[in-house]
């Protein structure tokens, strides 16, 4: 039963993962069908690749810890508060997540950088200090954070902490003994995204990093597509591939899964308005860290997308209408939005089935093997997406899979990202669900199947909205595959804003912050709709 | 109708249930009592086929269950804690059986209705289980229970968590609601008063294996083991040698009936038994507690040797504690326990 639940993940996986990061990793260590694995020694023992190891893993620890700090009093106040604009609010901070990581980068250079906004104010310029990566990364990942934990935190029942409090315990000891540990799993598969995020970041590290410092994933882009080393970038992908799988191993070894049976409540009754001086100076706090950190470089972002030669207007938007000169495009760049959706809707469809089948699988606590598939699950957030894209190239392209010139190359590549978040927003919950319910609705005559669709579903619907809206955003907003496989004339728009930034001139740079105005608008559109749609209604379907 | 063969299951080690051989008839209500860890909740996971069975078979009707899964035996359980469904109203709850049935709309919202009715929670149906008390939970986990007319239903401590006057009426209603639906019932509880008031036959369990089988009257005048008797509450159990109708004990010469087992045995005298005496005569015992029971007064009595007394006494003619009392003994109420 649960192998059954296993294989069309597992099928996928094979398919569209190993396959083509194993070409590609062939393709780099074997000459004339002789492996040279001591490429791998040699490579290894460089200090500047041992230099970019160290930068890798510190900087994205610092990140993590960093986000966690930042982003979990924002998780409890979105979770417990019921103020005007929440809704909003918690749409606008999951905006950066799904951004072009070289639109966050720019717009960072833009807020941090040479004649950026702290230059010109206080002469302050962190461009050339590991902070501006930092904070980028906060940036990125606070809605990490804030939706996984939240989530959760917002169906946890109030009273377990109010016993607690009745049992002698203070407000923080209660916290720390009732709520804690019940979000220890969900703060856990947060920090674990994060990191693994940071760990493979590119975009940001590319732009912000300068020449000082530099990923893993940065320089197997540089080897493959500036160097045309692939044995090195091979090497480094295996590298980076087996320090992620060591994370996940440890992560795996460390969290004993210990999801217990929550109480959980629908979390409208959760929230309410926040009282005394100590609720209104935390929510104050976390408004002015949002407005600083996520609010501002928006701000830029959007200012600089009005900000044409003949003063503020939307010159740069109706430019984007036709296909201009100069030969970017083979189509106006407004269409790589439609494109963009459609792909997008597509690759949620494809990450919904298959993480909803596997978290499914996974629901039941196992023995190795399934530690190892939800390990597996996890790889693709840890693989370079450089890699990827460029392996489904070499793969996917004779019969009996000949996908070249399929539309549904882009959403599969896209739903690999996708799943991760899936299955990791899904499992929580729905290792939650107190089996006894599952035993009382068998007892009442329903099949397993019957089981998962009348009593699982409908407890995490909540969930599947939020993973829905977590692949929906990264497939909107993947870009180090998607850009080696989509096709010139139906560019996406994270596609079309990096070549538009890789040209020079003004209309150009115009254009792109246009567009990227354009995706945050559209992500934030499709985020809003989602907190609007309302699964509360108690009763059958 | 029920039947189980020798059926053992094993928690590591130990034993939750060790060659428990048991059978309920057509419309017969049984009661399985014993304290937490006896194993009688396991007895009803795998009779619904929620725990896989060690050992042994499950029979209904004849038919043996090894195999079949939870929602194709047709049997209905209670949950202790009543697992309502939370995202469901009460009606939701309630049919939920029968849409698993594929039974019509308009039949299922008679039967819904009908069952409200019959646990007393008319109209309740749009309500959402959140809302409920503990007793409207009760009542709406058992119509969902017996909503699909179960060939037999099966309660894990039913009343449990209810207040002692909601759970008193509730038993009785429970026992003529069964026995106008000639349900077969199999329950479970640890509660004796519950056990002897619902069921037409106590099955007495310790430690995964059955100790007594009987009617509540049977149990109760005879408990089988000292096991038995003092789970019941009785505390009057000595050690003794019988001989013809005495027995010599701690307490001096006890009388037995006629016809019991010789030689060495244990003695249950039921406080009834304990008949109280003027200072001077039979057993000298100091009072040590005195508590008021309503109806009749409980006191302990301390003899000179041997365990503490338990005896029953009228209000008015009951001792102080530290006054010196006498004790004798009735036969009828004395019980020679096996082993």
């Amino acid at each position: 039963m649960r192998l059954g639940l296993m294989a069309l993940p597992l099928a996928f996986f094979a398919l569209f993962f190993a396959w083509p990061v194993a070409a590609i990793v062939g393709r780099g260590l074997r000459v004339d069908g002789v492996w040279h694995l001591g490429r791998i020694g040699e490579v290894i023992t460089e200090p500047d690749i041992g230099h970019v190891l160290w930068f890798t893993t510190w900087q994205a620890l610092a990140s993590t810890a960093l986000t966690l700090l930042i982003a979990l009093p924002g998780a409890y106040v979105f979770a417990r508060f019921d103020f005007p604009g929440r809704h909003l609010l918690r749409a606008v901070v999951t905006v950066p997540f799904v951004l072009p990581t070289v639109v966050v980068g720019t717009a960072f250079l833009a807020l941090l950088g040479r004649g950026g906004l702290l230059d010109e104010l206080w002469g302050v310029r962190l461009d050339t200090t590991v902070w501006a990566i930092l904070l980028a990364h906060v940036f990125f990942n606070y809605a990490v954070v804030v939706r996984t934990v939240g989530g959760l935190w917002a169906q946890l029942d109030p009273r377990q902490e109010e016993a607690a409090r009745v049992l002698g315990a203070s407000r923080f000891a209660a916290w720390r003994t009732v709520t804690l540990p019940a979000l220890g799993p969900a703060v856990a598969a947060a920090a674990l995204m994060v990191f693994l995020f940071t760990f493979t970041s590119f975009g940001v590290v590319q732009i912000l990093g300068g020449p000082t410092f530099s990923t893993l994933e940065v320089e197997i882009y540089r080897q493959t597509a500036e160097l045309l080393d692939l044995p090195t970038a091979a090497v480094l992908t295996i590298v980076q591939f087996a320090a992620v799988g060591a994370v996940l191993a440890v992560h795996a070894w460390t969290v004993r899964r210990r999801e217990s049976a929550l109480k959980l409540v629908d979390p409208k009754q959760t929230a309410r308005r926040p009282r005394g001086a100590g609720q209104w100076t935390l929510l104050a706090g976390v408004l002015a860290v949002i407005a600083v950190l996520i609010l501002l470089p928006l701000g830029v972002l959007v200012a600089r997308s009005l900000d044409t030669p003949d003063g503020y207007g939307f010159g740069y938007f109706r430019s984007l209408q036709s296909v201009g000169e100069g030969g970017t495009f083979l189509v106006p760049p407004l269409e790589a939005v439609w494109n963009s959706v459609q792909y997008a809707l597509a690759a949620t469809g494809i990450a919904l089935v298959i993480g909803g089948l596997a978290a499914a699988a996974l629901t039941r606590r196992g023995g190795r093997l399934v530690r190892g598939f939800d390990a597996l699950l996890m790889l693709p957030l840890g693989v370079s997406a450089v890699t990827v894209g460029f392996g489904f190239l070499i793969t996917l392209d004779r019969p009996p899979l000949d996908l070249r010139t399929s539309w549904i190359l882009v959403p599969l590549a896209q739903a690999l990202v996708g799943v991760p978040f899936v299955v990791r927003t899904m499992l929580p919950v729905l290792r939650a669900v107190d089996g006894r319910l599952r035993e009382a609705a068998a007892v009442l005559g329903a099949s397993p199947l019957r089981v998962w669709r009348e009593v699982d579903l409908p407890l995490v619907r909540r969930a599947l909205l939020i993973a829905a809206g977590f692949a929906f955003a990264v497939s909107l907003g993947e870009f180090g595959a998607t850009v080696f496989i989509a096709r010139p004339d139906r560019p996406t728009l994270p596609v079309a804003v990096a070549r538009l930034l890789g040209r020079a001139g003004d209309l150009n740079y115009g254009q792109a912050m246009a567009l990227s105005t354009i995706l945050m608008v559209v992500c934030a559109l499709s985020l809003l709709l989602l907190e609007r749609v309302r699964t509360d209604r108690t009763g059958e379907f | 109708m029920l039947k189980l063969d020798g059926v053992t299951v094993r928690f590591g080690e130990r034993a939750a249930l060790d060659a428990v051989d048991l059978e309920v008839a057509e419309h017969e209500t049984v009661c399985v009592l014993g304290p937490s860890g006896s194993g009688k909740s396991t007895l009803l996971r795998v009779v619904a086929g929620l725990q896989p069975v060690d050992e042994g078979r499950v029979l209904l009707e004849g038919a043996d269950q090894g195999g079949v899964p939870v929602h194709r035996r047709g049997v209905g359980l209670m949950f202790q804690d009543h697992q309502l469904f939370p995202q469901r109203d009460v009606a939701g709850n309630v049919s939920f059986g029968l849409r698993m049935r594929g039974v019509p709309r308009a039949r299922q919202a008679e039967r819904v209705e009908e069952l409200l009715e019959l646990v007393g929670l008319p109209g309740a149906g749009r309500r959402a289980v959140a809302a409920l008390s503990g007793g409207e939970q009760q009542r709406v986990a058992l119509a969902r229970a017996l909503a699909p007319s179960p060939r037999l239903l099966m309660l894990d401590e039913p009343l449990g968590q209810l207040d002692r006057t909601l759970r008193e009426r509730l038993v009785v209603e429970l026992r003529s609601l069964f026995g106008r639906l000639g349900t077969t019932v199999l329950a479970v509880t640890h509660d004796q008063g519950e056990a002897f008031a619902l069921a037409d036959r106590v099955v007495v369990m310790r430690d995964g294996r059955i100790a007594q089988t009987g009617t509540p009257l049977e149990v109760w005048q005879r408990p089988a083991s000292e096991f038995v008797a003092r789970f019941l509450g009785f505390e009057n159990v000595v050690p003794g040698v019988v001989s013809g109708v005495v027995a010599s004990t701690e307490w001096g010469a006890v009388p037995v009936p006629s016809g019991s087992a010789q030689g060495a045995v244990r003695l249950l005298i039921r406080p009834a038994g304990v008949r109280l005496l003027p200072a001077g005569e039979g057993l000298p015992c100091e009072v040590v507690s005195r508590t008021f029971r309503g109806n009749h007064v409980a006191l302990r009595l301390r003899p000179r040797s041997g365990p503490v007394l338990e005896a029953e006494c009228g209000v008015r003619d009951a001792a102080g504690v530290g006054e010196m009392v006498g004790v004798g003994f009735v036969g009828a109420e004395v019980v020679v326990l096996a082993g």
